[in-house]
C-alpha cells in the first residue's frame, strides 16, 4: 500500500522536553533522601504487608496519618490539606485505613529531631505513623518534609523533603500525591505507585442515540477536571503517551473516525497518517515513538504501526478478519491483540515486526481487549460469555487466566502506573443506563467507584507524572 | 389549521390528478428518466413538482397541501423517500456481517432506488449492538458497511457513489436492553449525503 511520508508537527523530542521543562513542571522538585536507614527494617516493614496480601481475606492496614505541621496559619491550612489528599490516597488504594485522628494520643508538633512516641501509636494500633511540615519559604518556595514511622521497630522507615518553586494549590497537590507514592511504595514493597497520575476518558452526557461523547481528563482522585473536546463530534478511546502530555484517541470530527494526536499542553491536535479509510483503537508504543492503529477498509482491519517522528508505517497483520486493539509489551518487543480469524474473537500475542503469531486465550466465550501490564507480567481483558462481561487477568503464556469481575457490562481495562491496579468501565445490571469507572486492586480486588460528573466510559491511565 | 387542511383534502388531490394529466406532456423527459417501474406516487409528485404553480392553487399553502394529499409521498430521491418506498436499513445476526436473504432483496431495491437517482450520494453506516466492546464493533461496524457496498457495487451502483463510516455500538437505534433492541441495532443504514 502506498502511504506518504509523514512528519508531524506537534510532537518531536526536543518539543517535549522544552514542555516539561516548562510551565506546569515550572517547580523543580528537589528531592533529599535524609534518613538513610538499614535495610533490615525497610524489608520487615514490607514483608509484614505482602504477607496479609496473600492471606486473601484482606485486611486494611490501620495507619497514622495526623495533619502536617507548620508554624504559620497558612502553612497549618497548607499541611491539613496536604493530609487530606495523602489520606484519600492510601484509603482508595484499599490497602490501607487511616486512624480516627480523635484516637491519637500524642499530638504532633515536631518532625525533626524529637521521634514520636512510639508506645503511644502502638496503643492505638498504627503499625506506622506519617509525619509532616510545611515550610513557605521566601519567593513563594515550599517545602513539604515528611518522615513514616515503623512504632514497632522505632525507627523512620522513609524521610523526603520536597522543595518547589511555587506554592499555588495544584502545585500542593502535585507534592501530596508524589509523597503519597512514596509511602505507598514504602509499606507495600511495590517498586511505583500511582498517585502522582492523571486520568483520560470518555464523558458522557444525553439520551442513548444521541449520546455526546466527549474526552475529559482528571487527576486520579477525581480532581481538576478538564474538557478535551467539546462534544459535538464523537471522540473515542483515549490513550496517553509515556509522555503524559500527548494523547492518541479516535474522532468523528471531519465526518469519518480517524486517529488523533493531541498535544495537552499547546492544545495541537492532528489527524495521524494519511489512511485512505477509518483508523481506530490507538496505541502508543511504550518509547512513545511510535502509535499503533487499526486501519479498516473494505471490510478488513489490520494492524499499523506508525513511527510519528519519521512517518514510516509498517502494516503487522495480513488477515481477512478483524485484527484490532492492539497493546504493546512495556519492554516494546511484542503486541497483544484482539482478533477473530479463529471464528471468535481472541485474544493473539505477535512479535512486534508481526511474526510469531500465537493466539492465548481458550476459555469458553470471547476474549477482548487486551492490555499489556506495566509490569509485562499480565495482560487484562474483557471477556463476553453467556450474557455476561468480565475483566481478568491472564499471563502473555496464556495461562493463569483469572476473573476479576462480572457484571451487565465491564469493559475497556486501564493498567495504574505501577501494574496493580486496574481502572475500566462498568454498567451495572441493576442499571444499563448507568456507566462508570471503577478500580480494583488485582492482588485483593474489593472494586472501588470512581467518581466523575456524568457518565463515563473508557478510561485510560497516564504514567506517573514525576518519572 | 391541519383540521381545514384536512377539509379541503380531497379537493387538493383531485386539483393535484388533474394538474398532473395536464403536465404530462410537459414533463415527458423528467417522467422517462423516472422510469415507469417506479410507483406512481414518485411519478405523480414529481410531475406536480414541475405544475403546480400554473395551477389555481395559491402558492403560500402548496407544501403543507401536498403534504396533507398524500403523506406517503415524499419528495423522489430524498431520504424519505428512501426510508418509506424502498427501506433504508438492512438488519445482521450476532456477530456477523454476512447479508441475508431479506437483507438483499432491501438492497435489491435500494440499488434500483440509486439508479434512478444517480445524482444521489450516500453514505452506508454500520452500526452493532451494546454486547460487544467499542474496538470490536467499530471494526464490525465497518464490515458490516462495506458488506452492504459490496454488494450495491455489485449490482451496478458506481463505487463513488458509496461512502461507508462505521458507528460501533455508539449510536443505538432502539434504546431497550434486551434481544429485540440488540436485534434492530445490528444493523446498516443508507442515509443521503
Amino acid at each position: 500500500m502506498q502511504i506518504t511520508l509523514y512528519r508531524p508537527s506537534i510532537i518531536s523530542y526536543t518539543q517535549i522536553w522544552k514542555l516539561i521543562l516548562s510551565d506546569y513542571f515550572k517547580w523543580v522538585l528537589l528531592i533529599i533522601f535524609f534518613s538513610l536507614l538499614s535495610g533490615i527494617f525497610i524489608n520487615s516493614a514490607r514483608a509484614d504487608l505482602t504477607v496479609e496480601i496473600t492471606r486473601g481475606k484482606y485486611e486494611p492496614f490501620p495507619i497514622a496519618l495526623p495533619d502536617f505541621i507548620g508554624e504559620t496559619k497558612d502553612e497549618k491550612a497548607m499541611g491539613k490539606e496536604i493530609s487530606a489528599i495523602i489520606t484519600k490516597n492510601l484509603e482508595s488504594s484499599r490497602l490501607f485505613k487511616s486512624i480516627d485522628p480523635r484516637a491519637f494520643i500524642e499530638n504532633i508538633t515536631s518532625i525533626s529531631l524529637t521521634q514520636p512516641k512510639f508506645a503511644d501509636w502502638r496503643l492505638i494500633n498504627a503499625k506506622h505513623l506519617v509525619t509532616g511540615r510545611v515550610i513557605l519559604g521566601p519567593e513563594e518556595r515550599l517545602s513539604v518534609e515528611f518522615r513514616v514511622w515503623d512504632t514497632l521497630g522505632e525507627m523512620a522507615t522513609e524521610g523526603y523533603r520536597f522543595s518547589a518553586t511555587n506554592n499555588q494549590y495544584k502545585t500542593l497537590r502535585r507534592l501530596a500525591h508524589i509523597i503519597s507514592d512514596k509511602i505507598y511504595t514504602q509499606l507495600t514493597a511495590e517498586p511505583k505507585g500511582y498517585f502522582d497520575s492523571r486520568i483520560v476518558y470518555v464523558a458522557e452526557s444525553g439520551p442513548l442515540d444521541k449520546r455526546i461523547k466527549k474526552l475529559m481528563i482528571m487527576d486520579q482522585d477525581s480532581r481538576n477536571f478538564e474538557e478535551l473536546t467539546d462534544g459535538k463530534y464523537l471522540a473515542l478511546t483515549p490513550r496517553f503517551s509515556p509522555k503524559p502530555d500527548v494523547i492518541t484517541y479516535l474522532s468523528f470530527e471531519k465526518g469519518a473516525p480517524r486517529v488523533y494526536l493531541k498535544n495537552l499542553r499547546t492544545d495541537v491536535k492532528e489527524i495521524l497518517g494519511k489512511f485512505k479509510g477509518m483508523t481506530f483503537a490507538p496505541r502508543f508504543s511504550p518509547d512513545g515513538d511510535s502509535v499503533i492503529l487499526t486501519y479498516a477498509r473494505d471490510g478488513n482491519s489490520e494492524l499499523y504501526e506508525m513511527n510519528i517522528l519519521t512517518g514510516k508505517i509498517k502494516q503487522l497483520t495480513n488477515n481477512s478478519a478483524i485484527d484490532t486493539a492492539p497493546s504493546y509489551s512495556p519492554d516494546g518487543k511484542y503486541i497483544t491483540f484482539e482478533s477473530d480469524r479463529g471464528g471468535s474473537q481472541q485474544i493473539y500475542v505477535m512479535k512486534r515486526d508481526g511474526s510469531e503469531t500465537k493466539r492465548i486465550t481458550f476459555g469458553k466465550g470471547r476474549y477482548g481487549t487486551p492490555v499489556w501490564s506495566p509490569r509485562g507480567d499480565l495482560i487484562a481483558f474483557t471477556k463476553q460469555l453467556r450474557g455476561q462481561f468480565a475483566i481478568g487477568v491472564i499471563k502473555p503464556s496464556g495461562e493463569g487466566e483469572r476473573i476479576l469481575i462480572r457484571d451487565y457490562l465491564v469493559e475497556s481495562p486501564t493498567w495504574a502506573p505501577n501494574g496493580r491496579v486496574i481502572m475500566f468501565m462498568r454498567q451495572s445490571s441493576r442499571d444499563p443506563e448507568s456507566a462508570e469507572l471503577w478500580t480494583l486492586d488485582i492482588a485483593i480486588g474489593m472494586p472501588r467507584l470512581v467518581p466523575t460528573p456524568t457518565a463515563a466510559s473508557d478510561p485510560a491511565w497516564s504514567p506517573l507524572l514525576t518519572q | 389549521m391541519i383540521l381545514n387542511l384536512k377539509v379541503f383534502a380531497p379537493v387538493a388531490a383531485v386539483v393535484l390528478l388533474v394538474a398532473a394529466c395536464q403536465s404530462v406532456p410537459d414533463s415527458e423527459l423528467e417522467s422517462n428518466s423516472v422510469g415507469s417501474d417506479l410507483s406512481d406516487s414518485v411519478a405523480t409528485s414529481s410531475t406536480s413538482d414541475s405544475d403546480i404553480d400554473t395551477d389555481s392553487i395559491d402558492s403560500g399553502s402548496l407544501e403543507s397541501e401536498i403534504e396533507v394529499v398524500d403523506p406517503s409521498a415524499p419528495i423522489p430521491g430524498t431520504q424519505e423517500d428512501l426510508v418509506q418506498n424502498v427501506g433504508d436499513r438492512v438488519f445482521f445476526g450476532l456477530d456477523s456481517a454476512t447479508l441475508s436473504p431479506q437483507s438483499r432483496s432491501v438492497l435489491d431495491k435500494q440499488a434500483k432506488w440509486l439508479k434512478l437517482f444517480p445524482d444521489v450520494s450516500i453514505t452506508i453506516e454500520g452500526h452493532c449492538d451494546e454486547r460487544g466492546t467499542r474496538e470490536y464493533n467499530l471494526a464490525l461496524g465497518e464490515q458490516r458497511a462495506s458488506a452492504v457496498r459490496s454488494y450495491l457495487i455489485a449490482l451496478g451502483v458506481e463505487a463513488q457513489r458509496l461512502n461507508t463510516i462505521s458507528y460501533g455500538k455508539e449510536r443505538p437505534y432502539a434504546l431497550g436492553h434486551d434481544e429485540e433492541s440488540w436485534k434492530s441495532n445490528r444493523r446498516s443504514v443508507s442515509v443521503i449525503n
